[in-house]
């Protein structure tokens, strides 16, 4: 079961469990994160669920879809080099310890 | 959703396993529209998969079937039609959605383009417009104090935004709104609103059709904007006016539902318009939760591509399957005290827009509407009283109100 940590704009740092094969949108949205939205719950369609992924972690996402990438831009918040949305982030053993930094809006 | 291993006896002479539970509820009737709650309770606890005698269809009411028939699309497929109407066996009354009605691959090449021209970043510019257009509307409607919410508020606000956003010409509007409640009837079953919709229906299709031609689209809009898109090869010619159709279909008349369901819940629960007043950021939460809680579009159907083992229950092939999307987004399985509209609900996961591929194209444009004319509202209005009659209208899909007289007053 990786679990993962949200760091809020404010630097409160939150760690949760998630279970294997969920995203990682789904699993703060099932923990109630504030600051993961998701109004599309997972379909890619808002830009809703934008994190910036700690400098770490990143190389060791898959890389990002068209789609995502297209959304992204699209993002309520400033789009960075480490902008990913969450729902396209599985999660598994391999990203046991992700950090994941929450934007200051998400709409 | 859980799937258990047990296999149905199947009757031949129908080849509806036995043990699906039979109901004779007809989700088409105006029993049915005065009064859902109770029939969709009945709906869910009856079974995780139902069968309705009255029409001859599977249903599924229950929050984990609807979300798992709307998320394996190549199973349940959407291009036979997502109406009652099976399109392998019969004509569709209109020629088909290239979208909406459409299965991947086809669908992945019209989607996109859509999920394009209505995507997050074409948002951006829109929202200082619709903010002004909606404080507008707040304050003449502050200032004529009595009024009927349905026409001179869930109407007029989005007929004041979207067509223009759209590029449409001025003239020939009023076509759009029966054409929209004409697409909704006819997904139902070939009762007397379909067949009266249909019967109706030449003038409003002309209308349509006409409008989705380029030359008929101003520049900018979203109309000229799918239009470019077939310029750059991504569509062809031909397609373009069929996805400009979608938006005439679709773009307005769910976002006056949507719209009026918000009203009218702030209108019967005054604790959450003042939560509302006080923080008026909550006025897009406030939408989404009216969607889930009222659910404008309430069903859809698909059609099953094999025989496929749902929960436990055995579907062939080729049949049609309701999703009780309203029933859905009250399952108290998925959801805490479904039946209280809750401005500070955790929304994500409602059905009201759908979930997966076909998950409605246009949700960013209805959610901005709905925030900002609720968010005028949250910062001018203090007060919203019903003083007459609420009636209910009628359609095959949509779940909304005729009229709805209130009283407002400055905050």
């Amino acid at each position: 079961m990786p679990s993962i940590t949200f760091v809020h704009p404010d630097g409160r740092a939150q760690r949760i469990d998630a279970s294997n094969g969920e995203s990682a949108m789904q699993a703060a949205t099932r923990q109630d994160v504030n600051g993961i939205l998701a109004e599309c719950g997972g379909s890619a369609m808002c830009a809703t669920c934008h994190v910036y992924v700690d400098e770490d972690w990143l190389a060791r996402l898959p890389a990002m879809g068209d789609d995502e990438d297209a959304l992204l831009d699209g993002a309520a918040a400033e789009r960075q080099a480490n902008s990913r949305l969450s729902c396209q982030i599985q999660l598994g053993a391999d990203l046991d310890g992700l950090v994941l930094r929450l934007p200051d809006r998400q709409t | 959703m859980s799937a258990t291993s047990r296999t149905d006896s199947v009757t031949p002479e129908h080849g509806v396993p036995a043990s699906v539970p039979h109901l004779g509820v007809d989700p088409f009737s105006t029993e049915f529209f005065e009064e859902p709650h109770p029939i969709h309770e009945a709906l869910r606890e009856a079974g995780p998969v139902v069968w309705l005698d009255k029409w001859g269809v599977y249903g599924v009411a229950r929050y984990a079937e609807v979300h798992a028939v709307l998320n394996d699309p190549m199973t349940f497929c959407s291009s036979r039609g997502v109406g009652l109407s099976d399109f392998a066996k019969e004509k569709a009354w209109r020629p088909q959605s290239i979208i909406l009605e459409a299965d991947p691959p086809a669908h992945t090449r019209t989607r996109t383009v859509l999920n394009q021209v209505l995507s997050a970043t074409a948002m951006k510019p829109l929202r200082s417009h619709f903010t002004a257009l909606a404080e507008a509307k707040a304050d003449e409607l502050l200032a004529r104090g009595s009024f009927d919410a349905i026409t001179d508020l869930a109407e007029a606000y989005p007929l004041s935004v979207f067509p223009d956003a759209l590029g449409l010409k001025q003239e020939g509007r009023e076509n759009l709104l029966p054409y929209a409640s004409l697409v909704f009837n006819a997904f139902g079953p070939p009762n007397q609103l379909r067949q009266d919709a249909i019967e109706r229906s030449a003038p409003h299709q002309a209308y349509v059709a006409e409008q989705c031609q380029r030359e008929n689209l101003a520049p900018g809009g979203f109309g000229a904007c799918i239009h470019a898109r077939a310029d750059a090869g991504d569509i062809t010619h031909e397609e373009a006016p069929l996805l400009v159709r979608s938006l005439l279909s679709a773009g307005l008349d769910t976002t006056v539902y949507g719209i009026g369901a918000a009203v009218y819940c702030l209108a019967r629960f005054p604790d959450q318009l003042a939560k509302l007043r006080s923080d008026p950021t909550l006025a897009r939460n406030a939408f989404e939760e009216a969607i889930r809680f009222e659910s404008p579009v309430q069903t859809f159907f698909r059609t099953t591509t094999r025989e496929v083992e749902l929960s436990g229950y055995r579907i062939g092939e080729g049949e049609k399957v309701l999703m009780f999307l309203g029933a859905a987004n009250r399952d108290p399985r998925r959801w805490e005290n479904p039946d209280s509209y809750d401005i500070t609900r955790r929304t994500t996961g409602h059905v009201g827009f759908g979930s997966g591929i076909h998950m409605c194209v246009g949700q960013l444009v209805a959610r901005l509407e709905g925030e900002v004319m609720l968010a005028a509202i949250a910062r001018k209005v203090g007060k919203i009283e019903i003083t007459g009659p609420v009636k209910r209208r009628y359609n095959n899909t949509l779940r909304g109100l005729e009229s709805l007289p209130i009283t407002i007053s400055p905050a």
